[in-house]
Formats: C-alpha cells, sequence, structure tokens
C-alpha cells in the first residue's frame, strides 16, 4: 500500500520534472544555446536573489487564485474555463470599491471591501453559467467561454469608454484599499511585485482546504464530482451544488485581480489577467486539485514564467510556453488521479441528464473486482 | 478427484497461473484441468480469480508465470484470435451485440460469407437457422437484436461464438440477467451442445445451478485453486465451506418469523397508491402500481430486471420524479418531498446500485458510513470529525466491516465489505421503513447470510421492509408477502406460503397475470 | 514501480549529458565597450512583421552601424513588462526601450529609480494636466511620438484613386483611440480626393487579444471584399497578416502598416502607411552613443520623416504616376501645414 501511494503521489512530479528538463535541454540545443548556462540564468533570475523571488511570489499569487477556482470547479465535476474574465472583473470590483471609497476610509475596512468586491464580482461572473447549467442544463463548458468574451468586451468598454486614463488602458489609481509592498517591509525586494495579498491569498488557500474537507457544502461539492449519482441519493441538492460550486470558484478567481489591483498597479488595466486565468487550468491540474497542490504548482509556473523572462536574451519565450505544455502533458499522462479528472470533466454530464444506467448496471460492474 | 477423465488429454489444463494487477494478485497457483465434453462449474466469491483465469484462457490477458494448455498442446501467452481459431469461445457477462444489425448479421459478424465478394446475406440466415436448430438455441435470425429480450440476446451470443467454431465454451455468470424458465431453457441448450461434444466451462456463484448442471467442479479463494470436487459426490454446504473457508448457513432459515408475524403491529409502514412513474425509455415504466406494507412486514417484489422496479425505487426514495399517486411513510405524505426530507421522515434505503448509488468509492470508510446524514453531523460551520470518527468506530465493529480500517477509501474493499457499509449505515439510522434493493448482489455467500439476518432483525424490530431482489431465492427466503413485477405492473401478490419458483415463474416471464 | 525509476535514471543521465553540452554560437555577455541598449517588446512580441519588428530593424542597424549591444527582452504578461525593464535597467544598460504606449506608467516609473540609465518609449502616451497642457517625460526618457494620422491620410488618398471603388475599406486592431487616430486620417484623406466615396471600418475586437487574430482578420477582410471594396487599409497588428491573405484570396488589394508589409503578399500589397520606427529607435540609439540624449517628447510625422508611405520598385506598376503626384502634392501640402490632419474620428 505505502509502495503505491508513494509510487502515484511522488514519482510522477518528479519523473514529469525529468522530462521537462531533457526536453528542455534538447529545445536550448535546437536553439544553438548551452543547455547548462540557459538552466543557471534561470535559477539565478527566479531564486537566486530577493527579486526574482519576489517576482515569483507575485506570479504564483495570482496563479494560486486561478488554479483553486479551476480545482474547486473540478471537484464538483465541473470545468470553468472562466477563470480568465472571472479574474478580471475581480480585479475591476476592487478597483471600483477602491476608486469610490474616500481616501480616510481606515485602511482595515478599505482592504476588507476591495477584497469582498474582487470576491462578490467574480462570484457573479461565476454564478451566470452556474445558473444556467442547473436551471438549463447549459454546458459549462460552453458558457464559461462565452462568459469570457462578454465579460471582457464589457470591462473593455466601461474602461475605454468611460473610466479610463487618457491615452492608457487602465482606470484611475484608488484612493484606498491599497496593499503595500513586500519591499516596504524587506528591502531587499525592492523593485519586485509581490505585495501583502500574497498573506491574503494564503489565508484563501487553508479556507479553500477547510471548505473542501472539513464543511458538510465541501463534502456534498465532491460528492457531485466524484459521483453525481450517490450525491443524489444522499440527499444533496444537485443544482444548488452546482451553483454553488461555479460561484465559489468565481470568488476565488476573482480574488486573484486583488494582486494586480491592490497590490501592484493600484488601478485596473484592460488585459492585466493576461492568461492567468487559462494557465488556473493547467495549475489545477498539476496541483492535483488540492489547494496544497495548487499552491505548489502555481509557484511552479510561475518559476517557469519568471524563469522565461530571465532567459529571454538566450532563448525565445516560446520555448518557456512549450515547457508549460510539456509539464501538462507530461503529468496528465503520469497521474490517474488527472485522467480520471480529465475524463470526468470531458464525459460525465450531470444535472439535467437522467441518471439511470441502462439495463443491468449491478454488481456485474463491479470496477476494482478481478475475480 | 475421483471422477475419471473421459479422455486422457484433458480439452484445458491451466496450472501455477498467476496474474497480477498492480498491487493485487488476482491469481496465485490457480490452476483447472476441464475434460473433453464435460460442463464444468468454475466457482468463488466476488473477486476470488474466477474472470482473470478465464481471460488468460480466451488469450484477453497474459499470465504472469504459469501454463496454459489446450487439448494438450501448449498455448501459454496465446493471443484472443489464436484462441478463436483454435475452438476458444468466450461469452461474456455484457452482451456484445451490435443492436441495430439483425441476429444473422450479428452472428457471423468477423466471418460473413461472402459470395462474388459481397456479403451473402441469405446464406447467413441459412446457416444460423441450421446452428440454431442443431444447438436448440432458438432465435429468428432476422428479427433486430434491439428488438429481443435479455435472455434472446444471451442465445444470440452463444450462437456467434458457436459459429466461431467453438468446441470450448466459456460463459461468465450466464443466468444473472434470467428469468427461471430462460434458466432452465438455458441448461437445455448447453446440454445439447455438449452432446455434440463441446466442452463448456460455466463460471457460477450460484449453487444450484452448479448442482443441477455440472459434473466437476473447481472452488477459487483469494486467487488460489482450493478445491477440484465431482458434482455428484458433494453438497451445496461443502461447495461454500470451500469458497468461503469457513461453515456457512445457506438457505431460508425460518422463512418468516411465526412470531413477528403474529405480533405484527397494526397500521400502514410504507405504502404507495396508484403510482405511476416515467423511466428513461418507457412512458408507463412504473403502471398504476398500489400496495402496503405493515410495520414487521416485508414484501418481497421479484421479477426479471427492467420490468419497472427501478423506476419504482428511486421514486419511491425521492430520486425520480412521479407522474400521478402518492408515496407515504408511517402514513405521512413525501410524494413530492425531497431525498433529505425522506429521510428525515424515516425512510431508509439500500439502493439496488451500490457503485453509483450507495457508495462514493473514493470516499473513506467513515464518511460513506454518513452519507445522506451528514447534515446531522455538523458541529459549527464543519463536518464533526469526532462524531463521524466514533460512529464509523461503531458501526466498523457492530457490522464487522474488514478492513476495519475507517480511514480507507471504500474502493478498496471487496464487494461484500461495500455492501456491508451501505447496510451498516440504512440499518443504523431512526427509520420506520426500509427499501431494500438486491441487497445481497454481487456479495459472496458468507455476507449474504449477515445480510439477510441483519434484514430480519430489522423486520423483528417492526419496520415496514420493501425488498426487490432479481434473485427469486432471496425474496423466497425473506419475504411474508410476494408480489411479481411485470412490465410496470405487479401481476401477482401471494403470501409467502403459496409462493415458489414454479407458481412464480410464469408471472416472470409475462405468460400469465392476474389484476394484483 | 521499477519501470519509474529506471525511466527516471534514463532521464537523469540525458539531461546531466545535455547540460554539458556548449554549442559554439552561444550568446557572450554585453560587452562593455560601446553602447548597450536593452528593448523590451509589447506583448504582441516580436514577429509581427509590423511594429515590434520595426523597434528590431532600428536596433540591428544600430548594431550594424553604430557597434552597440542590444538584448531583447518579450514579456509574456502584463507584470513582465515592468520586469523586463528592470532587468535590463539593473545590468547596466545605457539605454532601455520600452516598444508601445503601455509601458508608459512602467517607464515614468523606472527612469525616476534609474537617474542615469537613458529611456525611451515609442507610442509613450504623454499626459496632460488638468489646463490641457502636455506633462514633460522625466529629463531621461524620451517620448517616441509619431503622427500616424498624417501617413494615413496618404494610403487614403492612394486608396480612393488607385481602387476604383465608391467603397474603401479599414481594419483596426483593438477599438480604441490609438487606432481610432489611424482610421480618422485614412477616412480624411479618401474624403479629400473622393468626397462621396464611403469608408467601412471595421475593428477586430475590443481587447488587446485584438491585435493578434488573423483569423478574424481575414473573416472581416473576405465580407469587406465581397461587398465591393477593392482596397483594405489594415492597422491591427498580426491580425492584419489574416486581411493580406484575404486579398490574395479574392485577388484585391491590402495596405500595410507600420512596416513595410510587402512581402506578405506580394503582388496584393499596394502600399504600406511605414511608421519608422526603425528610425526613431535608431535615432535615440545614436543620441544615446553620440552623447547627446535628453529627455523630452519627440514627435515623428511626414516632415521628420516619421511615417509616410512605401513607393519603390515592387509597387510602382500598380500606382499610375499621376496619382503618385497628387499624393506627393497633398503631402506637401500637409507637411506646410495647409491641410490639417484630424487625428480622431
Amino acid at each position: 500500500m505505502r509502495r503505491t501511494a508513494f509510487a502515484e503521489s511522488v514519482l510522477p512530479p518528479i519523473v514529469a520534472l525529468g522530462i521537462i528538463l531533457v526536453a528542455g535541454d534538447l529545445l536550448i540545443l535546437a536553439y544553438g544555446e548551452a543547455p547548462g548556462a540557459v538552466w543557471r540564468t534561470l535559477a539565478e533570475g527566479t531564486w537566486g536573489n530577493a527579486y526574482g523571488i519576489g517576482q515569483v511570489l507575485y506570479k504564483a499569487t495570482t496563479l494560486t487564485c486561478t488554479g483553486l477556482a479551476v480545482a474547486i470547479g473540478l471537484r464538483a465535476g465541473l470545468f470553468n474555463i472562466g477563470a480568465e474574465s472571472q479574474l478580471a472583473a475581480g480585479g475591476f470590483g476592487a478597483a471600483l470599491v477602491g476608486m469610490a471609497l474616500p481616501a480616510s476610509t481606515p485602511w482595515i475596512f478599505a482592504v476588507a471591501g476591495c477584497v469582498a468586491a474582487a470576491a462578490i464580482a467574480g462570484a457573479g461572473a461565476g454564478a451566470v453559467p452556474g445558473v444556467l447549467r442547473a436551471k438549463f442544463g447549459a454546458h459549462e463548458v460552453i458558457v464559461t467561454i462565452m462568459m469570457n468574451f462578454i465579460v471582457l468586451a464589457l470591462l473593455n468598454y466601461i474602461v475605454a469608454a468611460r473610466l479610463h486614463v487618457p491615452e492608457t488602458l487602465h482606470t484611475p489609481t484608488i484612493q484606498a484599499g491599497a496593499l503595500p509592498r513586500l519591499s516596504s517591509a524587506f528591502a531587499a525586494f525592492h523593485g519586485s511585485a509581490a505585495n501583502w495579498s500574497l498573506l491574503i491569498v494564503l489565508a484563501i488557500v487553508a479556507g479553500a482546504w477547510w471548505y473542501l474537507f472539513r464543511t458538510r457544502a465541501g463534502f456534498e461539492l465532491r460528492a457531485v464530482g466524484l459521483q453525481p449519482g450517490a450525491a443524489e441519493y444522499g440527499g444533496v441538492d444537485l443544482p444548488r451544488t452546482l451553483v454553488r460550486a461555479l460561484t465559489v470558484s468565481g470568488a476565488l478567481a476573482g480574488l486573484g485581480g486583488i494582486n494586480f489591483v491592490l497590490g501592484y498597479k493600484g488601478y485596473y488595466e484592460d488585459g492585466f489577467a493576461g492568461g492567468a486565468g487559462f494557465l488556473g487550468i493547467a495549475v489545477a491540474l498539476v496541483g492535483r486539485n488540492h489547494p496544497v497542490g495548487v499552491l505548489v504548482a502555481a509557484l511552479f509556473f510561475a518559476t517557469l514564467s519568471q524563469g522565461g523572462l530571465a532567459i529571454n536574451a538566450m532563448v525565445p519565450k516560446q520555448m518557456v510556453e512549450v515547457l508549460q505544455g510539456v509539464v501538462i502533458l507530461a503529468v496528465a499522462a503520469s497521474v490517474p488521479e488527472v485522467r480520471r479528472t480529465v475524463r470526468q470533466a470531458a464525459g460525465r454530464r450531470i444535472g439535467k441528464t437522467d441518471p439511470t444506467p441502462p439495463g443491468n448496471a449491478g454488481a456485474a460492474t463491479t470496477p476494482g473486482s478481478v475475480g | 478427484m475421483t471422477a475419471p477423465a473421459r479422455t486422457p488429454v484433458p480439452a484445458v489444463r491451466m496450472t501455477g497461473i498467476v496474474k497480477r494487477f498492480g498491487a493485487v494478485l488476482a491469481n496465485r497457483d490457480a490452476g483447472i484441468e476441464v475434460a473433453q465434453g464435460e460442463i464444468h462449474a468454475l466457482v468463488g466469491e466476488n473477486g476470488a480469480g474466477k474472470s482473470t483465469l478465464m481471460k488468460i484462457l480466451s488469450g484477453m490477458q497474459p499470465a504472469d508465470a504459469g501454463r496454459v494448455e489446450v487439448g494438450g498442446r501448449d498455448v501459454t501467452g496465446w493471443t484472443t484470435a489464436q484462441a478463436i481459431a483454435a475452438g476458444v469461445g468466450m461469452v461474456h457477462q455484457h452482451f456484445m451485440l451490435v443492436p441495430t444489425l439483425t441476429v444473422a448479421e450479428n452472428v457471423v459478424l468477423g466471418r460473413e460469407p461472402v459470395s462474388v465478394g459481397t456479403f451473402d446475406r441469405a446464406r447467413a440466415v441459412r446457416d444460423v437457422e441450421e446452428l440454431s436448430k442443431q444447438s436448440g438455441l432458438v432465435v429468428h435470425p432476422e428479427r433486430l437484436v434491439a428488438d429481443l429480450s435479455v435472455g434472446e440476446a444471451q442465445r444470440v451470443e452463444i450462437l456467434k461464438t458457436l459459429y466461431r467454431g467453438a468446441r470450448i465454451l466459456l460463459l461468465d455468470e450466464p443466468t444473472a440477467v434470467l428469468s427461471p424458465p430462460e434458466v432452465a431453457e438455458l441448461w437445455g441448450v448447453l446440454r445439447r451442445v455438449r452432446v455434440a461434444g463441446t466442452t463448456i466451462v460455466l463460471i457460477t456463484h450460484k449453487l444450484d445451478e452448479v448442482m443441477n448442471v455440472t459434473e466437476r467442479i473447481t472452488v477459487m479463494r483469494h486467487g488460489e485453486t482450493v478445491a477440484r470436487m465431482a458434482t455428484s459426490e458433494t453438497t451445496p454446504e461443502g461447495i461454500a465451506r470451500a469458497m468461503v473457508g469457513r461453515d456457512v448457513r445457506l438457505g431460508g432459515g425460518a422463512p418468516a418469523s411465526a412470531g413477528a408475524a403474529a405480533a405484527k403491529p397494526a397500521g400502514e409502514g410504507l405504502a404507495v397508491h396508484n403510482l405511476m412513474v416515467r423511466g428513461a425509455r418507457v412512458e408507463k415504466a412504473v403502471n398504476d402500481i398500489s400496495f402496503s406494507i405493515a410495520p414487521g412486514e416485508i414484501l418481497g417484489i421479484a421479477g426479471v430486471e427492467g420490468n419497472g422496479q427501478t423506476e419504482l425505487l428511486e421514486a419511491m426514495a425521492g430520486l425520480r420524479p412521479v407522474t400521478a399517486g402518492s408515496i407515504a411513510i408511517g402514513g405521512r405524505d413525501v410524494t413530492g418531498a425531497s431525498v433529505r426530507a425522506r429521510g428525515d421522515a424515516g425512510l431508509s434505503h439500500i439502493p439496488e446500485d451500490r457503485h453509483n448509488r450507495g457508495l462514493i468509492l473514493e470516499y473513506s470508510v467513515a464518511d460513506n458510513l454518513i452519507l445522506g446524514l451528514q447534515h446531522r453531523y455538523v458541529k459549527g460551520a464543519s463536518l464533526d470529525r469526532a462524531a463521524i470518527e466514533a460512529n464509523a468506530a461503531k458501526q466498523i465493529a457492530e457490522f464487522d466491516i474488514r478492513p476495519a480500517n475507517p480511514s480507507l477509501a471504500v474502493r478498496a474493499l471487496s464487494g461484500g465489505n461495500q455492501q456491508k457499509v451501505v447496510i451498516a449505515r440504512e440499518l443504523s439510522r431512526d427509520f420506520a421503513a426500509l427499501i431494500a434493493a438486491q441487497p445481497t448482489r454481487g456479495v459472496d455467500v458468507g455476507a449474504i447470510e449477515f445480510i439477510h439476518d441483519a434484514l430480519r432483525r430489522a423486520r423483528d424490530a417492526g419496520k415496514a421492509i420493501l425488498l426487490v431482489s432479481a434473485e427469486l431465492r432471496e425474496v423466497l427466503d425473506l419475504s411474508d408477502r410476494v408480489a411479481v413485477m411485470y412490465g410496470g405492473r405487479l401481476v401477482v401478490t401471494l403470501p409467502r406460503s403459496g409462493a415458489n419458483e414454479d407458481v412464480l415463474g410464469p408471472y416472470m416471464t409475462g405468460a400469465r397475470r392476474e389484476v394484483a | 514501480m521499477r519501470r519509474i525509476l529506471i525511466l527516471l535514471g534514463v532521464l537523469l543521465a540525458a539531461h546531466v549529458a545535455l547540460s554539458l553540452a556548449h554549442p559554439g554560437g552561444a550568446v557572450a555577455k554585453p560587452g562593455a565597450d560601446g553602447v548597450n541598449v536593452g528593448i523590451v517588446f509589447d506583448l504582441g512580441g516580436r514577429g509581427d512583421k509590423s511594429f515590434n519588428d520595426g523597434a528590431y530593424d532600428g536596433a540591428e542597424r544600430a548594431e550594424r552601424e553604430l557597434g552597440a549591444h542590444v538584448r531583447f527582452v518579450e514579456p509574456g504578461e502584463g507584470s513582465d513588462r515592468e520586469a523586463g525593464l528592470r532587468l535590463l535597467a539593473a545590468e547596466g544598460m545605457n539605454l532601455v526601450i520600452g516598444v508601445g504606449f503601455i509601458f508608459t506608467d512602467d517607464l515614468t516609473q523606472l527612469a525616476g529609480e534609474y537617474p542615469n540609465v537613458a529611456f525611451a518609449g515609442v507610442d509613450y502616451a504623454v499626459a496632460v494636466d488638468p489646463a490641457g497642457n502636455a506633462i514633460q517625460p522625466p529629463k531621461n526618457l524620451a517620448a517616441l511620438k509619431f503622427r500616424e494620422e498624417q501617413g494615413s491620410f496618404l494610403v487614403g488618398a492612394l486608396a480612393a484613386l488607385v481602387g476604383n471603388s465608391r467603397k474603401v475599406g479599414f481594419i483596426g486592431g483593438m477599438d480604441s483611440p490609438l487606432i481610432h487616430k489611424f482610421e480618422a486620417g485614412y477616412a480624411a484623406g479618401v474624403k479629400a480626393v473622393c468626397p462621396d466615396c464611403q469608408v467601412i471600418a471595421q475593428y477586430a475586437g475590443v481587447t488587446p487579444e485584438a491585435f493578434r487574430n488573423p483569423g478574424r482578420g481575414k473573416e472581416l477582410a473576405l465580407s469587406q471584399y465581397q461587398q465591393g471594396v477593392n482596397v483594405i487599409y489594415h492597422a491591427s497588428g498580426s491580425t492584419g497578416l489574416g486581411v493580406f491573405e484575404a486579398a490574395r484570396t479574392m485577388n484585391k488589394l491590402a495596405i500595410g502598416v507600420d512596416a513595410d508589409q510587402y512581402n506578405e503578399a506580394p503582388g496584393y500589397v499596394l502600399t504600406s502607411m511605414v511608421k519608422r520606427v526603425d528610425n526613431a529607435v535608431f535615432d535615440v540609439i545614436a543620441r544615446v552613443k553620440e552623447h547627446r540624449f535628453t529627455g523630452g517628447i519627440y514627435e515623428f510625422g511626414l516632415a521628420e520623416d516619421g511615417v509616410g508611405y512605401v513607393y519603390d520598385e515592387h509597387n510602382k506598376a500598380m500606382i499610375p504616376d499621376s496619382v503618385r503626384a497628387r499624393i506627393e502634392q497633398l503631402k506637401a501640402e500637409i507637411i506646410a501645414g495647409r491641410i490639417k490632419v484630424p487625428s480622431a474620428r
């Protein structure tokens, strides 16, 4: 049993890492550079100094939120592709409240207000596909993709037409709710975008873990994701749970917006999400839909991203993008749980469909049985 | 081992077979020897390694070690194609037929008769008719497979195997989906086929079948071959002992406890009135059913699967909407109530499909033991883990769930222990009425005894119990009254004393009906 | 389990072996002599065969002619812009250039933090005070601005004169004031030579993604050509690659933007409204090299050869001499200030 657990949980990431290194070596060589030197530069530019660490932490902060968002969705058997727009909506919500509150608002209330606004805005963007799914059986993948277009276009319109500072794509700076950078406490982080929202996000990770594994809502949410039929049998209200899962998922993605808006720039800028929502899917898969795994995966992808910048003078940034793809493939291929998740998300439809299996789906189909 | 082999060279001889799936040892030193032209039973509990052994024989999986001989020839490690060519054919539990093709087309699929480069349909029909006559497997060759009953579909499967020239026929639990007359017919066919020289291996865990039709028996337990015996020299108890490794009490005991019947409290435990339910494909899957079960009574519903039992059970449990009619628990109407509200009103439910309904396989034993009761295990904003653990410890001890590890995922348990988790949960909650659907399906002999006792105890404690089972024996063993469901209706309801297999059989096939 | 461990061993061995490889052409560190320049591209990135590549060409020319050492950085996401600038500034570059108006805030901030490094922003957005006066950028920061409306005016006139249709097309990338400037100049140019011509103007989208969507570009262009448009001017980054593709398919004409895009579809590119980002970049590198760099606003219009249209051996045949003369006349009038080109719709 112990051998199996080891082989299933520890080895796959190590193998995936090995595949990434070798694939990276080959790509670097193909580009005519020395792999050793490139990897060294990558390491120095990320974990080699306080600035690099700060940048990694900054990027990981957003990715953790979008990763958690996707992970919570997948735990409920729902594939939320909308984290990108939920993240943008959250950032926008935080910026709006930050702009509306007077500068004299006590700091703690201002931050709480902005953070709540981020969560609510993201939750709103997530609730729509949830309700459409629960009420009409509309496929959440399609709805969340459509929501990306709608929400991003709407935000773009609002910013471009109503709120932007001339000749820019961003809103005015918030007056209240800004979070200080790490460099305000540790001078070594000077220049890096890392800020105290990472503490808030660490608390969110803990909260997500508690929600998933310690509350009745989480118990029911995971049940719906694993076996909707059994959850229904267990008295779980499927439609309500689906709506709740996507709403919570949206709120988590929205919370990622505070990192940029409250912690980094102090304003909402069109396009700030920059793919972090989509990368959240990879983070969730690699993190195996576990909050702690998501945190680790977010740090890993953030390292790749920041490292890609550091080695950008040597190899084109597409190399890092290829490596991201390799990570996802390697993990998807090596972790049975991920394969199952993907299959479930792709194949199992719940909600409006008839859960009755045809004919004799009895003991004869014992999955684990070898008799 | 006293039964003499009819020919010196056995049809099949497998020795020292080892097969590993990851950490699971499915076969270890397993073996079987089948003489030419005999009907041989391969028995064992679920998970004993029977199917694995037969899959190795039919070339679907390679063995990790050991030797496979067919007709004296070493064929270890052969492929399915080679196995078919050598005349080894397997009839699976799950039919592998194309529903949109005719019987004849299905039978010849892959070996179509050809004339002038095109498919010779007329010859296919002729061939199949001929084969059908020889073997006694009667199916009209030009009917669509989609229109066939389960029993007929199975005949087509066997025909298909024979058409490919099978001399050794492997049948995996062939009676699981058949009604008693269909079972009787199948035995007739197998005997005829055997007379024609075909060797038959029957994988089963039903001991009456073994006693009825086979000549010799190989018993497997935990992946190992533990006994070989001649049917004529053993008893069901002897076989069961070999399967389980200890003494097992088989069958009824006291059919319906006379004492309980006498002390039956008055009133309505569980009742439905004029219930109509729509199915996935059928408009009236449940067609105007009414019955009432008194506290301390078990009403058993027998019938071939697919006659509306599933829809009836789901409607009663709140998992499927009702078109018309009403459902009441203890006299209280719950027709429109949610699953949870029904549970709180005193309904307990052992679902027919524990893998899709009754258990969350990835969840721990402890978590599964509160499924449906999670709202009662809340402390503040979170689940009360301490209470959940305490409940698990109690149930595991009381119902002897093994291994006794509350944090183990239920997936890792054997079928019998999985079902014990369901039973433990449903029988230990506070309930007045119980729906028990296929309570012992896929459960090994030892656990069946335990589950039946538990149901009787519940009955004696004054619970109203609806038992639905495809196993007629089980219905007869446990019920105070027996009903038969056919085509969405209860076609007959009899007191236990008036029911037996011969009486019920015609109702189960729809040959007889009377307004219940 | 054992197989996984073997796989792991093989991977590690391969990695160690490959890491030791050191091919000949590996990049050397920037030299101490000469001028060291760092350029951060916009998110659209290098290879847009347009705007960012213009900056690249200017830098390359500076490497050749001025002996400059240039390092390039392509950001992967928003926060990488600042990180890229900072990386280069911290490495001791003499000049750091951000390509795109979106770098404005980051450049302003870093110019304050690194007073000894010269910064330049292509399309730097100059802020205005409440009275409407431009706020000058910091002393070590050059704002490189282009008067795209002037160049667009000329290609608009050309499209109307050569197009032989009452309809002319315009396809913008992201629907934003920056691109409206192109549309406004273009429409004015069309009307100047053909008052009753109709300009069909469409945008690929409302997000920055609209600059990276060739499929959408092709779709829009095909529909415009089918409506009777014979010439389409695009100002849409790599989305324009789809416009050229459509021109080739329909055997119609397209006008490129930012750089000379003739090679995207030889024979189907009437001309390109070139924004001489290369000239601007080269110019600012030369100033740093020659120690005559100062911060401030640099405007590049027709007069400064900062914008213009392509007329060379490739497209000569498509443009009659009379048309060419008319365009040159319009150009002279703009330079002389007799024609005021609008910069907003």
